[in-house]
């Protein structure tokens, strides 16, 4: 039997990280391009756009990720379609984050007070100008905090993805536990190495939410 | 020929019948109070008359045109009237300058220099100038409220709708903007305020219209509706500031 060193393991975790981390930016990159259609579909005027959007953000938030990754991975299958664990895991892990992303970003722009609005529509303004020059440049600001740490989220999202077989981070965990017979030291490193991950996003976040709250104290 | 016309204006909010059929022309020139109870639809009014609320019938014509619910007939009449908010509602990602700039730029599509020449000259007269560069934050409530009103009046309005503009104010903050308006009101600006400021609507306004249950229920010059109030309603309404 092999023996494995700690660095023979950290290594490989390592390797696999690699793709936690492509993963993770492909689908918080992907899912903020799809989120931001489905904003500007759920606020906007079009009453079919409202719905649509809607529907598929209920829809993506109301089912586990791991049914959306299975429904990718297997469901196309069905149909004939051979999809390889990365495409199905990178769709669907974008179109989830795209469902939150819009909804938090929903809630930046409704938090906009009504009288900015008003004032803005009083000085002859349209909608999209509204938009443009008054709502959006305010809502961006609220929305940094809670858009950085919902990409926490995302990465440990990616976990899931070990399920149907893409070799990430946690798929790499598996494979060493089963080689090692070392499942506590493997998955406690594996933890740490999400941890060292995830920390620096959300202590971003607690950093932006005060440094923009002080910013804007007074209103 | 009138500035305003409002005629048998209507508007309900569900079942709760806000206006009942108003009645006012506004000649240019004219600085008009208009007083009355809480509720009493003063503030409805005002905001139907810039369309931030639909009139549910009658009219409002505003130098000759029509009040009408598309956006390019109600983007027309907003450039003729301004409106001031009591919460000034200045726009707090912008400097001072930024908020009187940009909508001229924008709806108007002034050159930028124009438009920042037209801002410190409207902010002058209001007497911050030198407030150009802060940020709405930085200001006073008063100062605040004068910036918006700077702001309007960079727009070149014909008209300017006060909707309550000094009932957010601390009291020591309320003259230097009343004295603004006077201002205003002394150069010729027609003017519409809802107010509870009875002394300034004495001294300064043409008209005093006093609102009841959707009404207009007395208007006339101040001195005969404050010192010979005709209905029980007004007496009790003075009686009770």
């Amino acid at each position: 039997m092999t023996e494995f060193s700690l660095w023979d393991i950290l290594r490989n975790l390592l390797l696999a990280t690699r793709w936690t981390i492509v993963l993770s930016l492909v689908s918080f990159v992907g899912g903020s391009m799809v989120g931001l259609v489905l904003l500007f579909l759920r606020i906007g005027k079009g009453r079919a756009g409202q719905i649509f959007a809607k529907g598929y953000i209920e829809l993506f938030q109301g089912t586990p990720l791991l049914m959306q990754l299975f429904l990718a991975f297997f469901g196309l299958g069905l149909l004939g379609i051979d999809v390889p664990a990365w495409l199905a895991a990178g769709l669907a892990l974008i179109f989830w984050t795209a469902a939150f992303l819009a909804e938090i970003w929903r809630g930046c722009v409704e938090s906009i007070a009504r009288g900015q609005w008003e004032a803005s529509a009083s000085l002859g303004m349209g909608y999209l100008q509204q938009m443009r020059y008054v709502v959006l440049p305010q809502a961006f600001k609220i929305a940094i905090p809670p858009t950085v740490g919902f990409s926490v989220q995302v990465v440990k999202g990616t976990a899931l993805t070990s399920i149907i077989g893409f070799v990430e981070l946690s798929k790499a965990g598996t494979v060493m536990t089963n080689a090692t017979f070392q499942p506590f030291l493997v998955y406690g490193l594996v933890a740490l190495i999400y941890f060292a991950l995830c920390w620096p996003l959300s202590k971003s976040s607690q950093l932006l939410e005060r440094k923009l709250n002080v910013a804007h104290r007074n209103h | 020929m009138s500035l305003i016309a409002i005629t048998e204006v209507k508007k309900s909010f569900g079942d709760n019948q806000v206006l009942k059929g108003i009645n006012i022309d506004v000649m240019p020139g004219e600085v008009i109070a208009i007083i009355g109870k809480s509720g009493s639809g003063k503030s409805t009014l005002l905001r139907c008359i810039n369309g931030l609320e639909m009139i549910d019938s009658g009219s409002i014509m505003v130098a000759g045109a029509q009040l009408l619910p598309d956006e390019v007939h109600l983007r027309a009449l907003r450039l003729k009237v301004g409106m001031i908010f009591q919460q000034f509602n200045l726009f707090p990602h912008l400097t001072v300058g930024g908020n009187v700039i940009l909508a001229q730029t924008v709806v108007k599509k002034t050159p930028k220099a124009e438009a920042e020449a037209m801002a410190r000259k409207m902010l002058d007269r209001v007497g911050l100038g030198h407030k150009f560069d802060a940020y709405p934050e930085e200001l006073s409530g008063g100062q605040q409220q004068r910036v918006a009103i700077a702001r309007a009046l960079a727009m070149q309005p014909m008209a300017l709708l006060c909707d309550e503009i000094t009932s957010a104010l601390d009291p020591e903050l309320v003259n230097e903007v009343l004295a603004v308006v006077k201002e205003l009101a002394a150069e010729g600006m027609t003017l519409l305020m809802v107010t509870h400021e009875m002394r300034f609507a004495r001294d300064v306004c043409s008209r005093v219209v006093f609102m009841h249950q959707g009404l207009v229920h007395e208007i006339g010059p101040p001195g005969e509706v404050f010192s010979n109030p005709q209905t029980p309603e007004l007496k009790q309404f003075l009686g009770m500031i």
